[in-house]
Formats: C-alpha cells, sequence, structure tokens
C-alpha cells in the first residue's frame, strides 16, 4: 500500500522533471558554460578517436583517411595471430603488471607503516624526501641513470664487478635480467609517492583507537596487523583494482627510454604498448597497429568491468563505479 | 579543537613507551627506511660525480662511483653550443607553464560543478568523464585525430593539448571540493553572485593545498613530457628539453654534431660526460621545485571513488 502511494508520487515528480530539461538549462547555464571546455575536450580526444576503431579492420590508405579507406574484414587481426608476438607481448604485460602491483602494495604499505612509527620526525621527513624523489625525473632521465650503471664498457655496475676481479656483465645481451631491472626501477621510482597514499590514510585514523589496543596490552605488532592494516584496505583495494583493471597497459616509458629497440630483448621486454607503437611508427602499419590497439583496449575494458562487478558482490563499498 | 587534538598527540607522544618490540620496529625501520632512501638518491649522486668527471679518465675507467675530479668542462660544452640547450630549456618552460595553468584552471572548473550537490546532471557528467578511463581508441586514432584532423604536428598545441585535462585531476579536485561547506556557495547566490564568481572568488581561495597538488602533477607531467614530443614534432627549434636530452643519450652521432658546430676537437669530445650533464641540466628545476609544494601534498591528495 505504502509502497504504491510512494511509486506515484515518484511518478508525479518525475513527469514535470522531463519537461524542465529546458528549465534547468537555463537555471544553471552558467555551470553547464563552466563544463563545457572539458567536455568538448573529452569529446574531441577520447570520444571521436573511438569511432577511429573502424580503422582495425581496414586497410589505411592516405587520400580516403579513417573514414574513406577501403574495408579489410578480419585480415588485420589475421596478420596479428599469425606474427604470434602480440601474444608474447599480451604475457610480459600480464607477468610485469602482476610483479609491479604485488610488490608495489608490500613496498608502498610497508613503507608507510615502518615510516608511521618511526620515533624521529625529523628522519621521517628527511627519508621521504629522498623516496619521493625518483617519482620527479622522467623516463628518460630513468634512462640515462640505466646506462650510467649498466652500461658494457663504462658503467659503474661492470667497473664494480671488475675492481673486484669478476667477468663484466651484458645487461643488453642478457634478455633474462631485464625483468628484475624493471621491477627495480619501477618500484624504485613510485614507492615513495604510492607511500605518501598510504600515509595520508594511516594519519587520518583515529589515534584512539590505537591507544586503546595498547591499554589492553596489544604490542606494536598486533596494532600493525588488527589495526593499521585492516584500516588500509579500502585504500589499497581502489589503487590493487584501478591497477588490475589496467592489467593489459604498460607503463611505455619504462620499457621505451630503458630497453630502447633491441630485438634481442624482445622475449623478456616486449609489452603489449611498445608492439603497438612499434607497428605505427617504425613499420608505418596503421590497420595492423590499430588492431592491436583495438584488442588491448578491448581487453582492459572487460578486466575492468569484470574486477569491479566482483569486487561490488563481495564488498560495495570498496567498488569504483 | 586543533589545540585541544594537538594537546592530546603531544601527550599521547609523551606516554609512549620504549617496550622491547617498540624497539625493535623501529630498529627495522630505520634500516629498512634507510637503506631504501639512500638506494633512492644513489643513481642521483653518480649521475652528478658522472658529470663532473673529465672525459679521458671516463674513457678509461668508466663512469665513477668515488669522485675522480671536479671538472666542469661537461657542463661547458653542454653550455658552449647553448641556443638548442637553451632553446629547449625555453620551450620546456614555456609549454610547462601555459599547460600547468590551462590543466589546474580545466581540472578544478569542471570538479566544482560536478561537486555542487544542486547541479542535477553531475552525475551523468562525471560518468561521461569517467568512462574515457575505462575505455578508449588506442594509440592509433587518437593519433591520427591529432596529426590528420587537428593539425598538431610541429604545433605547440601538440606539447600542451594532450596533458591540459586528467580526469583523474578533475576526480581529486571533485572530492576536495565536496569536502567544503556548501553553505559557502548557497549563501553567495542569494548575495546575487553568479557560479562562475563563486568559483573563482570564493571557492579557488580555499583550495590552495588543491591546486598546489594538481599544480605538482600538471607541472611535473608537462616538464617530463618526451612522448609528445616524439610523437608530434620535428622541427628542432620545437624540441622540450626531455627530448633533447633522449636523442643526445640515443645517439652519439646527434652529439659529435653538437661538438662540431662548437668547434671541439673530435677525440677530446666529452660525449659520456656532456650525457651525464645534459641529464642534471634537464631534471635540475623540477627537483626543487618539490619543498615548496611539499606541505600542501599530503593535505591535497585525496582519493576518491568516483561515486558519491
Amino acid at each position: 500500500m505504502k509502497k504504491s502511494t510512494n511509486a506515484a508520487a515518484a511518478d508525479l515528480r518525475a513527469a514535470p522533471r522531463r519537461r524542465s530539461i529546458l528549465h534547468t538549462i537555463r537555471k544553471h547555464w552558467i555551470l553547464f558554460l563552466m563544463l563545457l571546455p572539458a567536455v568538448a575536450y573529452v569529446l574531441v580526444f577520447c570520444y571521436a578517436p573511438m569511432t577511429g576503431i573502424v580503422l582495425a579492420f581496414k586497410r589505411y590508405q592516405h587520400a580516403g583517411g579513417i573514414y574513406g579507406s577501403p574495408w579489410v574484414g578480419l585480415a588485420n587481426f589475421k596478420f596479428l595471430m599469425v606474427s604470434n608476438k602480440l601474444g608474447m607481448a599480451t604475457v610480459n604485460t600480464i607477468l610485469y603488471n602482476i610483479a609491479f602491483i604485488l610488490l608495489g602494495v608490500v613496498f608502498e604499505m610497508g613503507s608507510a607503516i615502518l615510516l608511521n612509527e618511526l620515533f624521529s620526525k625529523k628522519f621521517k621527513k628527511v627519508a621521504q624526501t629522498f623516496m619521493f624523489l625518483p617519482y620527479f625525473i622522467s623516463w628518460v632521465v630513468a634512462g640515462a641513470i640505466i646506462y650510467n650503471i649498466f652500461n658494457f664498457e663504462r658503467g659503474v655496475f661492470n667497473n664494480v664487478l671488475t675492481g673486484m676481479g669478476l667477468e663484466p656483465f651484458d645487461l643488453y645481451n642478457t634478455p633474462q635480467a631485464w625483468p628484475f631491472v624493471l621491477i627495480f626501477l619501477k618500484l624504485w621510482k613510485g614507492t615513495g609517492y604510492g607511500s605518501v597514499v598510504y600515509l595520508a590514510a594511516i594519519t587520518g585514523l583515529d589515534q584512539e583507537m590505537f591507544e586503546a589496543a595498547t591499554i589492553d596490552g596489544a604490542n606494536v605488532w598486533q596494532r600493525i596487523r588488527h589495526i593499521t592494516i585492516p584500516s588500509l584496505i579500502p585504500t589499497m583495494m581502489i589503487l590493487v583494482l584501478l591497477a588490475v583493471g589496467n592489467i593489459f597497459r604498460g607503463d611505455f616509458g619504462l620499457f621505451y627510454q630503458t630497453v630502447k629497440s633491441s630485438a634481442l630483448l624482445q622475449p623478456t621486454t616486449e609489452i603489449i604498448d611498445t608492439y603497438v607503437f612499434k607497428l605505427l611508427i617504425n613499420d608505418g602499419n596503421i590497420g595492423v597497429s590499430a588492431a592491436a590497439g583495438l584488442y588491448q583496449s578491448v581487453l582492459c575494458f572487460i578486466t575492468i568491468n569484470v574486477c569491479n562487478w566482483l569486487v561490488k558482490r563481495v564488498q560495495p563499498d570498496y567498488a569504483l563505479y | 579543537m586543533s589545540a585541544q587534538r594537538a594537546a592530546k598527540k603531544h601527550h599521547h607522544l609523551e606516554r609512549r613507551v620504549w617496550t622491547s618490540d617498540v624497539i625493535a620496529l623501529n630498529a627495522l625501520g630505520y634500516v629498512l627506511i634507510g637503506v631504501f632512501a639512500l638506494l633512492c638518491l644513489f643513481p642521483f649522486y653518480l649521475i652528478i660525480v658522472g658529470s663532473f668527471t673529465p672525459e679521458n679518465s671516463l674513457i678509461r675507467e668508466g663512469y665513477p662511483i668515488l669522485p675522480r675530479a671536479f671538472d666542469l668542462s661537461s657542463y661547458a660544452l653542454c653550455l658552449k653550443n647553448p641556443e638548442s640547450v637553451l632553446i629547449a630549456y625555453a620551450n620546456t618552460i614555456g609549454v610547462t607553464a601555459v599547460g600547468t595553468l590551462v590543466a589546474v584552471f580545466l581540472a578544478t572548473m569542471t570538479g566544482y560543478v560536478l561537486s555542487r550537490q544542486d547541479f542535477p546532471y553531475r552525475n551523468g557528467f562525471s560518468f561521461f568523464f569517467f568512462f574515457t578511463t575505462l575505455f578508449s581508441g588506442g594509440l592509433v586514432p587518437w593519433y591520427m585525430m591529432c596529426t590528420r584532423y587537428l593539425g598538431l604536428k610541429n604545433s605547440y598545441f601538440g606539447l600542451i593539448l594532450p596533458l591540459c585535462f586528467s580526469v583523474w585531476n578533475t576526480i581529486i579536485a571533485k572530492s576536495f571540493m565536496s569536502g567544503l561547506p556548501a553553505a559557502i556557495t548557497e549563501s553567495a547566490k542569494i548575495d546575487g553572485a553568479n557560479d562562475f564568481e563563486i568559483y573563482v572568488k570564493l571557492i579557488l581561495p580555499l583550495c590552495k593545498p588543491l591546486i598546489a597538488t594538481l599544480s605538482l602533477f600538471s607541472a611535473l607531467a608537462y616538464w617530463n613530457d618526451w612522448y609528445n614530443c616524439m610523437l608530434f614534432v620535428t622541427n628542432e627549434n620545437m624540441f622540450n628539453l626531455q627530448y633533447y636530452l633522449q636523442r643526445m643519450l640515443g645517439s652519439a652521432q646527434a652529439m659529435r654534431m653538437v661538438a662540431e658546430k662548437s668547434g671541439m676537437a673530435l677525440p677530446s669530445v666529452p660525449l659520456e660526460g656532456m650525457k651525464m650533464a645534459m641529464t642534471v641540466i634537464a631534471t635540475g628545476p623540477i627537483v626543487l621545485l618539490y619543498p615548496f609544494v611539499q606541505r600542501y601534498f599530503v593535505k591535497g591528495l585525496t582519493i576518491g571513488a568516483v561515486k558519491g
């Protein structure tokens, strides 16, 4: 009974609302105007290119452009299947991202918790400033650092090795060493920033919880295990969910600026993004590159929706949307 | 209120006891954090030391761990043919300044509208923006759009536009502004101010931590950009610093040309040292920016989900 009156009332309210869109625009026209630049930007740079997906099914010709070039059906995808590099790049992208996500959480959360517990506030501040420094450099500069350390003839690493009477190490001839270098570089660059996010969450916690736990006899490990870490879970879930949703998207700069384009290193360092880029810029194969890009976008879209749906079912508070 | 809390915190600190578990954790913390912090700093040290080492020493003994000399010739050579470096510097500074201004303006203005509870379509628009982070056309259609239809090739717009709007920055702005009292907007409306005036005169002055954080993010993105320069720019007078450095690191050939132009004899050209000196030159200013914004950073960085 009550339900139906509510529904009827909702209908009554909805009817005038539908008619009043113009009224709303007139009332809030300045707000709409303020949204206009961003809306126009997103339309031009994000939504309009989505229509360019048709390129994945075309053979691009300069004269015809995106929409006038001839259709080729699935030929571009067949080309990708035959060359089989895309499969390798996909596996690499996923494996690297899993390592980045897992180790990233451990390093960022761990250093935030440790930083929070340190007695000396001065040490904390100085250490944080140092840890933040790598976040400020570009991947080009990170590439210069790799060059400085691992250059075969002049690198610091080989200087130390030969100084100790050991054989020099040629990183650029050792594909299996790259995962370690790249993972280390990623953690080196991102941990300082990531820990600030967790530290901000810790600072927002109610200190009385910790005091009460101390009075009840909890030691510092128990406080971390049962109070700090559980209260960081929501922050972690958001970050991990975002990262997992982008598990098919690699960090282009990290791979491009350190590996450059060495064919020898491809088996362990080629990711989807570098592959798409090389197809477009080096080979100029626009159709195939668009097909590989579409494959990546669709995989990303499916993953993030599945992840969000799963999280929503288990714990709706942690869902992104 | 805040004084009370501070007093309480002080009290809390005083009562902290040196039990064995606290000491053990602190010992672990000092060692782990200390080692990691030094590891973060170490590569910067290596680059700087390398940039001050004379070229013949670099060729003979490689990049040093301990400083061998204090030699400025690598820097001198970088600045000896200064036009190209200075042009790259000017390009980066100009693009960073303009781009950051536009990016912060767009993110805060959009974020403000989306944070207004009385704006009926805020959720629809939020999703309209957010959807672009879920799905995209990929590199190729975007690149074709920029080069073929918008003419961003060899244009400063090609360096500014790709980075001037970020959905994430808008979300950060929106969640920060949602925390401001709605009464500010309401009472100003009663006083007859329009929405844009409220945003500029009342809301923005309350958003200093947010503006500092977004400025830092945007300035970093522009300063460290090499990608858009690599994609869109072939005109050497439009190269930015990072791309200039990338090319320098990439080819000794390009370096030799620079050296020849400046009239240095080839064998003594500090190619290796110059790479390090240029790295220092390209990194310096943006790192120095950090201390100025550090105090705002944690406050401005609020992670909010899209909903709500």
